[in-house]
């Protein structure tokens, strides 16, 4: 009862804080609007990028997936991690000396060609809207688990609240949100791991626990976790069954895929300068970084007192717990824990006892016994019954949900930016109208953002019944990384790179990823065909090469971009240089640094 | 900023190799310890331990992310520097 009070009392709290923030930040002009006035200070901006990146995934399952996942479950760390470094040292500051709005302003102007803009809109309406779909699913989830609501009122609560502040706000209240979300969300994440941190390993900070001994043994805690997940029969936890080829060319494409997103990339068009970009997009993988270098400690430390505690535990079931739990005590046996049983009715803990004696054994593939699987515990587990496994009291769950709805809403919002200005700015004014004003552009793009709401909603709803969305989310970075990084990438650093080259590109790229993905996801699903044993997951980066090589050998063969086209490139190299230059400019004047 | 001139042309081409060269160490750096030390040479590593751990699994789980971070910010500061030497308005 308590805990439901404190997860309400955290839920409206919060949602009251992003409302109060929107009404404060409204936007007045399309600057506003698109790029929050371009004058966000680096370091909030960082913070909000924080946020915009960590998605309900990153919070809730990604420490439960490298609990289950070992080593394997490296790809996603150093993947959505190492994708700022190329976004800080390839693209960021360059784009924001280029001074539009939008990833598809950059393509269409850097390669004078309305054909060029709208595959790019494209590519990003297809990135956004896979991503979208999970986090609204995610805010469903959310609600109906934790607050009794059903499923689809979730999704509509959520959809209110974002529709408050990224219509009314666009990318300025979408950005003081994000920090206030992000705020909230770290909290939520640090507290509980610092109290599980120190149940394991008597060690608080839980980066030192990761490396440091079992508490009271003269064992660490990873090569206890190995024998342990190894006697269970599992694989042992610091290796993987991926082939080394395989998580090579997943963290690749997650990493490229991260740079390429424009959901990542605008946020950088929010600050004042090219330095501001680079020293913004260093703020943000600080303040990314402490979510996930605590994950993978979580995500160990939960493995670890999961199998501790369930494994050959006498099951109780919820209905009479406490009387059950204490007569097993008294006989000298081990009960279930009492958060299993609390979590049972949400389905993301589950016992089939399929040798019939009661016990628990969670035993895994390599288990003579072969009744493997007899608990099933969800990734989204590990963080949100940590509170509990760790004893903490019971308003620190109402902060974890609180924490996750705050990353899968500020996720969510950023994305609805990207889908707004593709429709407003992208399509309405700089493709088919280009004489609107600035007045109608901002009523048109509050009206996009606001249908962009909906559909979002729509989608999260339609999405979850058809349970696809995990299948799905290779597409956003695959696509990223090979259809619109290399494009961006060579249209700042190669000024060579023309028109037909980019078109060429980024056809390939899309079709190409599309198209595996597809076959290997949804026709034959059997790894057995994997081109040279990559994955759906992993392809991107492969196909990505081949994208700048198509790109590179249509654009040698074909004529040079306008000398024009080519004293842009250079003012965006060098900053402070940048100047309006009549062939990419005539539509749109550059933000120029005053 | 008024028009470039031939001089300040040729001042920045040389910031710009500055860069491109700067970005290329930096970049090499970023590959070593990520698809390096996590990956490719991983089990090379794991015969060492920091604190328990494997030291490719710890590359793999924490050390890049900490290199990455301090990547950047030491980018910030050498681009600082380096338009600070070319006279640049940042």
């Amino acid at each position: 009862m308590t805990a439901d009070f404190w997860t309400w009392f955290f839920v409206v709290a919060t949602f009251s804080l992003y409302i109060g923030i929107a009404i404060w930040a409204r936007a007045g002009s399309t600057d506003d609007f698109y790029v929050a006035g371009h004058d966000i200070h680096p370091t909030v901006n960082g913070m909000a990028t924080a946020a915009d990146w960590m998605s309900a995934a990153s919070f809730l399952s990604m420490a439960g997936l490298i609990a289950f996942l070992g080593y394997g479950g490296s790809v996603y760390l150093m993947g959505w991690t190492g994708g700022y470094v190329l976004l800080a040292l390839l693209l960021a500051p360059f784009l924001r000396e280029f001074g539009k709005f939008t990833v598809p302003d950059f393509v269409g102007d850097r390669y004078y060609s309305t054909l060029a803009r709208i595959i790019a809109v494209v590519c990003a309406l297809f990135v956004s809207f896979t991503y979208i779909a999970g986090q609204m699913k995610g805010v469903g989830v959310a609600f109906s688990g934790f607050l009794g609501v059903s499923f689809e009122l979730g999704i509509i609560i959520g959809m209110v609240i974002v529709f408050f502040y990224a219509v009314l706000g666009g990318m300025k209240g979408v950005t003081y949100t994000q920090v206030a979300q992000y705020v909230v969300l770290i909290f939520a994440y640090t507290v509980p791991a610092i109290f599980i941190s120190l149940i394991i390993t008597g060690n608080p900070i839980p980066h030192l626990g990761f490396i440091s001994n079992v508490r009271g043994e003269d064992v660490s805690m990873l090569q206890k976790l190995n024998t342990v997940v190894t006697d269970l029969g599992f694989g042992e936890y610091t290796q993987t069954d991926k082939s080394m080829l395989d998580v090579f060319a997943i963290t690749g494409a997650l990493m490229f895929g991260t740079a390429g997103l424009p959901h990542v990339i605008i946020r950088f068009f929010t600050v004042k300068s090219a330095k501001a970009a680079r020293v913004s997009a260093g703020w943000a993988l600080v303040f990314i970084a402490l979510l996930y270098t605590t994950a993978p400690a979580v995500g160990a430390f939960a493995r670890l007192n999961l199998i501790q505690s369930v494994n050959g535990a006498t099951y109780v079931a919820p209905e009479n717990y406490d009387e059950d739990a204490a007569r097993i005590l008294a006989e000298g046996g081990k009960p279930s824990p009492e958060w299993f049983s609390e979590w049972e009715p949400t389905g993301l803990v589950q016992f089939r006892d399929k040798n019939g004696d009661g016990v628990m054994q969670m035993t895994g593939p390599r288990d003579e016994e072969k009744f493997e699987g007899e608990v099933f515990a969800s990734s989204d587990i590990y963080v949100l019954a940590n509170p509990q496994i760790a004893g903490l009291p019971s308003w620190v769950i109402g902060l974890v949900v609180a924490g996750g709805l705050a990353a899968a809403l500020s996720t969510a919002a950023g994305l609805l930016m990207v889908i707004s200005s593709a429709v407003s700015h992208d399509l309405c004014r700089r493709t088919f109208f280009p004489n609107m004003n600035d007045k109608t552009e901002l009523r048109v793009a509050r009206l996009s953002a606001a249908a962009a709401v909906v559909a979002a909603g729509l989608l999260g709803l339609f999405a979850s019944q058809l349970g696809f969305v995990a299948q799905v989310v290779a597409f956003a970075f695959g696509l990223a990384a090979a259809s619109l990084f290399p494009i961006i990438f060579l249209g700042i650093f190669w000024k060579r790179m023309n028109r037909e080259g980019a078109i060429a590109s980024m056809i390939t790229g899309l079709v190409t990823t599309f198209s595996y993905i597809i076959y290997f996801k949804f026709v034959d699903t059997a790894p057995t065909g994997w081109w040279f044993g990559v994955s759906p997951e992993g392809i991107g980066f492969i196909f990505m090469f081949l994208s700048l090589a198509m790109g590179v050998v249509v654009a040698l063969s074909t004529k040079a971009p306008p000398q024009d086209i080519q004293n842009l490139v250079e003012d965006i190299r060098v900053p402070g240089t940048r100047q309006p230059h009549g062939m990419a400019d005539k539509e749109m004047s550059p933000m120029l640094v005053d | 900023m008024s028009g470039p001139t031939s001089n300040s042309t040729s001042e920045y081409k040389a910031y710009w190799v500055s860069t491109v060269k700067l970005t290329l160490y930096l970049l090499a750096i970023w590959f070593t310890v990520s698809f390096g030390a996590g990956i490719l040479f991983r089990e090379f590593l794991d015969q060492y331990s920091i604190g328990g751990a494997p030291l490719g699994f710890w590359f793999a789980q924490q050390g890049a992310i900490y290199v990455f971070v301090a990547l950047i910010f030491y980018y910030c500061y050498a681009m600082a520097r380096l338009g600070a030497k070319y006279g640049l308005e940042e």
